[in-house]
């Protein structure tokens, strides 16, 4: 199977039954669009045999004669793309939102939790600044392999790294308990029923 | 067909031009990177802004289509400006290493830097640095100096069909990589030297040699395949030291194969430089007046039909016609041109030339490749080929012969005799798309032709060019495909047999006494018989050289005038570029000298006189650089059978495309693409799918 060190790649049973559903997404002779998919469905496969989400080269030369077209275009494609990592991350891979909003919101000590789990569990832990994640109003945001965790700051941080190097699945979203982006605190507006509310289309 | 305004200028353009093409239309330089003509359109220099009225900003011209009443102005001050900004911005992480850059005098950056370069930077930061990468032995980068206008990216997967090269990473990480760190496959790579606009590609063997001011500039033909691509040679002192491809858009538009480009340096190594004579044995070093003396002894004393010459494949026709003569005067019937036995025949041009002609592809819709590799035997005619497939989603293309990956969807229909049988069947479903073609292309090679069995190779594919309809009165299609650079002008000087005349297989296997090899060293030495006295005439210390008793120093192709005849029966002039080396002499002069000596004086003693001579014996080499194509005749068919077709595979012309000649023998660099450029890292071409 594959490992960290292996220099050839081939699709498991689990990313083969996937793929010919992804191709077919796209029109035919437009089957290189699927190019992005199957990285991404690489990079999974890695990360769920090995621990180690990401694309090695001879993953990207598979890709490349699966949807027949030239190395080269696939090497731009996983180049191009941070998401798509070139060399193996560990275990948990912690992504940590930098950019403004989040920075202002206490980001700084978010990455110094991070920056000591990966010092002290580097085996389990691997971290990357992001730009702007899109999470904004839940600031700071801490992305853990798929999963946003948010309204983070350095203790809540620690505690959530914690329960992952435990083995825990920590539940994703706000760490503080709101629900999605409403206001901390509960709804601060609408409190009216809107039920009883005539839109007019009934009469 | 819109009018357009053109810094006042009003003028008709055709419809799909830019505005940069107008602009040059109106005698207007725009400056450019990205921007080529033969390549398409990135528009990421951002060098060509214009004004255009009525648009709020400068537009980049390159891009953008012209439209009807168009007002554009190339030279505002806001043009001025924006382009000055684009520079500063280009010059942002380009060093400052013109002194120690290659591409020095000839930098499309550097000249317009002069226009629009500031004279200082305001920009403190550090530069970017960029590793260089490992292109293969040809082609030397220097990525800092990048700028990224993806000239070489784009020349490599559309001209040149070997998506090698890519841009990876993004932003200021963006680099020019192939990724691989391996050489470049393409037989076209050294092309992206030209290309590029700064000094991050240039020649890995030219590195640091010269300055292009110093150079001697000569005009000529390239002798490495037989497309005559016009080349320039640039010479310093006595060496030659780079060669260009000059812009004919009839032959190689402006392109250059990488064996004609960087072989040269084989023309300095193993060189004859002064006659030799075989001595008990062994090739002791001789005076002229001694060589020359044993050859009159020998050839005065060899019975006249026992005397033979074949002529080599870098021949110029002024040497072909000045032995051929020779040999007429000696009264020997025994000379040939077509050292691989090639069964081509000489009585009728269209029986040998590439009828279709060169400009003539650009017209066809199928082709059928029968024994030739077109990528390796004329890499530069091949681009052209696959042009059409890349323009045309219904080209069809289909290959008999040892596969090989043409860097297009090309059907591989079989390796031997049996495949081209089946293509007689008109119900053969290539047959069948051949035929639905409007101007469908048969191309034969060498290879097919060189087999036993050549004659009836020849007629099969004459029949299936008939019946595909390629041999109409207003479409030639059937084409054969040269490899040797001397070749159609040797079987237009007649230089076959003469009625009861020996062919090469008939020399080699000893039906002469004396065999005067004119630069052939293809031939099976091995199989001369020992007796066979062999005077070698040529430039190179290759095979001929070491079977010969007597060795005459010759000429190479950039140290004569020649004249070339290409594979379409073009006639080419090429200038002498420097002297031969040492005692070496042209080769006409040799055997001109020779004539006296044996009392059978060549009537020419210049070589306009003796091109008058060529004109007389072939009215082709009275007109250079016209091509007449060739209207099918009626009635004519070639001599073979096709059922006398055998079932044998068919071979491949060449073991490695880098080394076919004397040159290419003795160059270094070429031994260094042996070994470095290893087969292509790309998979085999998707196949056409079968309709």
């Amino acid at each position: 199977m594959n490992d960290m060190t292996t220099e050839t790649f081939s699709f498991d049973d689990v990313s083969e039954a996937k793929i010919p559903g992804i191709i077919a997404k796209y029109p035919a002779g437009r089957q290189a669009s699927a190019v992005m998919p199957l990285l991404d469905l690489v990079q999974r496969q890695m990360a769920r045999l090995t621990d180690h989400a990401w694309v090695p080269r001879a993953a990207m030369d598979v890709v490349a004669d699966r949807l027949a077209m030239p190395r080269m275009r696939v090497y731009e494609v996983a180049t191009f793309y941070t998401m798509f990592h070139l060399k193996p991350v560990q275990k948990f891979h912690l992504q940590v939102c930098t950019t403004t909003p989040c920075w202002l919101r206490g980001s700084d000590a978010v990455l110094d939790a991070c920056r000591h789990a990966v010092a002290t569990h580097g085996d389990m832990f691997s971290m990357e600044e992001l730009e702007c994640v899109g999470a904004c109003v839940n600031a700071p945001v801490l992305v853990i392999n798929d999963d946003y965790y948010e309204d983070l700051d350095g203790a809540r941080t620690e505690a959530l790294l914690e329960a992952f190097r435990r083995g825990d699945a920590p539940k994703p979203g706000s760490t503080i308990g709101r629900q999605n982006s409403a206001p901390e605190g509960g709804r601060t507006t609408l409190f009216a029923d809107v039920t009883k509310h005539d839109t007019g289309a009934d009469s | 067909m819109p009018k357009v305004t053109v810094d006042g200028i009003e003028l008709e353009v055709p419809n799909g031009f830019t505005v940069l093409q107008a602009a040059e239309a109106a005698g207007k330089e725009i400056p450019r990177f990205c921007y080529h003509d033969r390549l398409s359109i990135a528009g990421n220099c951002r060098m060509c802004l214009v004004e255009i009225e009525k648009m709020p900003k400068p537009v980049a011209s390159c891009g953008q289509p012209v439209g009807e009443g168009m007002v554009i102005f190339t030279d505002t001050e806001k043009v001025r400006q924006s382009r000055r900004n684009v520079m500063e911005f280009l010059l942002i992480n380009h060093p400052l290493d013109c002194p120690i850059c290659d591409q020095g005098g000839e930098c499309d950056l550097q000249d317009e830097a002069v226009g629009y370069g500031r004279d200082h930077t305001r920009y403190h930061e550090n530069k970017r640095a960029v590793t260089d990468k490992n292109f293969g032995p040809l082609v030397k980068t220097v990525m800092t100096r990048c700028i990224q206008c993806t000239r070489c990216v784009r020349f490599l997967s559309e001209v040149a069909g070997v998506p090698e090269l890519g841009a990876t990473s993004r932003g200021e990480t963006m680099e020019i990589t192939n990724y691989v760190e391996r050489g470049l496959t393409s037989e076209l790579s050294g092309n992206i030297i030209d290309l590029c606009p700064v000094g991050a590609l240039t020649a890995k063997p030219y590195a640091f040699v010269a300055r292009t001011w110093e150079l001697r500039k000569t005009d000529s033909i390239d002798v490495f395949d037989a497309v005559g691509t016009n080349i320039r040679i640039d010479a310093r002192g006595s060496e030659v030291l780079r060669v260009l491809p000059r812009i004919n858009d009839a032959v190689n538009e402006e392109w250059l194969a990488d064996k004609s480009r960087f072989a040269i340096d084989g023309l300095k190594r193993k060189r004859l430089d002064r006659p030799w004579i075989r001595q008990n044995g062994k090739l002791q070093p001789a005076t002229w007046d001694a060589a020359l003396s044993a050859v009159v002894a020998r050839l005065n004393g060899a019975e006249p039909g026992r005397i033979g010459a074949i002529a080599g494949n870098l021949c110029d026709a002024e040497s072909m016609m000045a032995l051929k003569d020779l040999l007429v005067g000696l009264g020997s019937p025994n000379f040939d041109c077509r050292q691989d036995g090639a069964v081509l025949d000489a009585g009728n041009r269209a029986l040998y030339l590439f009828n279709t002609t060169i400009e003539g592809i650009d017209e066809a819709d199928a082709v059928l490749f029968v024994g030739v590799d077109p990528r390796r035997e004329a890499p530069v005619l091949n681009a052209r080929i696959r042009r059409r497939w890349v323009e045309n989603t219904g080209f069809v293309a289909g290959l008999i012969g040892p596969y090989a990956d043409i860097t297009y969807g090309c059907t591989h229909l079989g390796e031997d005799g049996a495949a081209l049988r089946a293509l007689l069947d008109p119900a053969h479903e290539f047959t069948v798309k051949l035929a639905a073609a409007k101007k469908p292309l048969v191309i034969i090679g060498q290879q097919a032709l060189a087999r036993p069995d050549g004659a009836a190779v020849f007629a099969a594919c004459w029949q299936i060019a008939e019946a595909a309809g390629a041999l109409t009165a207003d479409w030639q299609g059937f084409n054969v495909l040269h490899n040797a650079a001397a070749r159609v002008g040797g079987l237009d000087l007649g230089f076959v047999p003469a009625d009861g005349g020996k062919d090469v297989a008939g020399m080699v296997a000893g039906g002469v006494d004396v065999l005067w090899l004119l630069g052939a060293d293809e031939i099976d030495m091995a199989a001369l018989p020992p007796d066979v006295f062999v005077i070698y005439q040529g430039h190179h210390g290759d095979r001929g050289a070491a079977r010969a008793d007597i060795i005459l120093p010759g000429a190479a192709y950039t140290e004569k005038p020649g004249t070339y005849v290409n594979t379409e029966g073009r006639m080419q002039l090429a200038q002498r570029a420097i002297f031969p080396p040492g005692e070496a002499r042209e080769d006409w002069t040799i055997l001109r000298a020779v004539s006296a000596l044996v009392s059978k004086p060549l009537p020419y003693d210049d070589i306009e006189a003796l091109r008058q001579r060529m004109g007389e014996a072939n009215p082709v080499f009275a007109s250079p650089d016209t091509v007449r194509r060739i209207a099918p005749q009626v009635g004519l068919t070639p001599k073979g059978d096709s059922g006398q077709l055998s079932d044998a595979k068919f071979t491949a012309a060449f073991a490695t495309y880098y080394q076919t000649d004397p040159i290419s023998r003795a160059s270094p660099t070429m031994a260094k693409c042996v070994t470095d450029i290893l087969p292509p890292a790309m998979p085999a071409p998707v196949q056409q799918a079968a309709e």
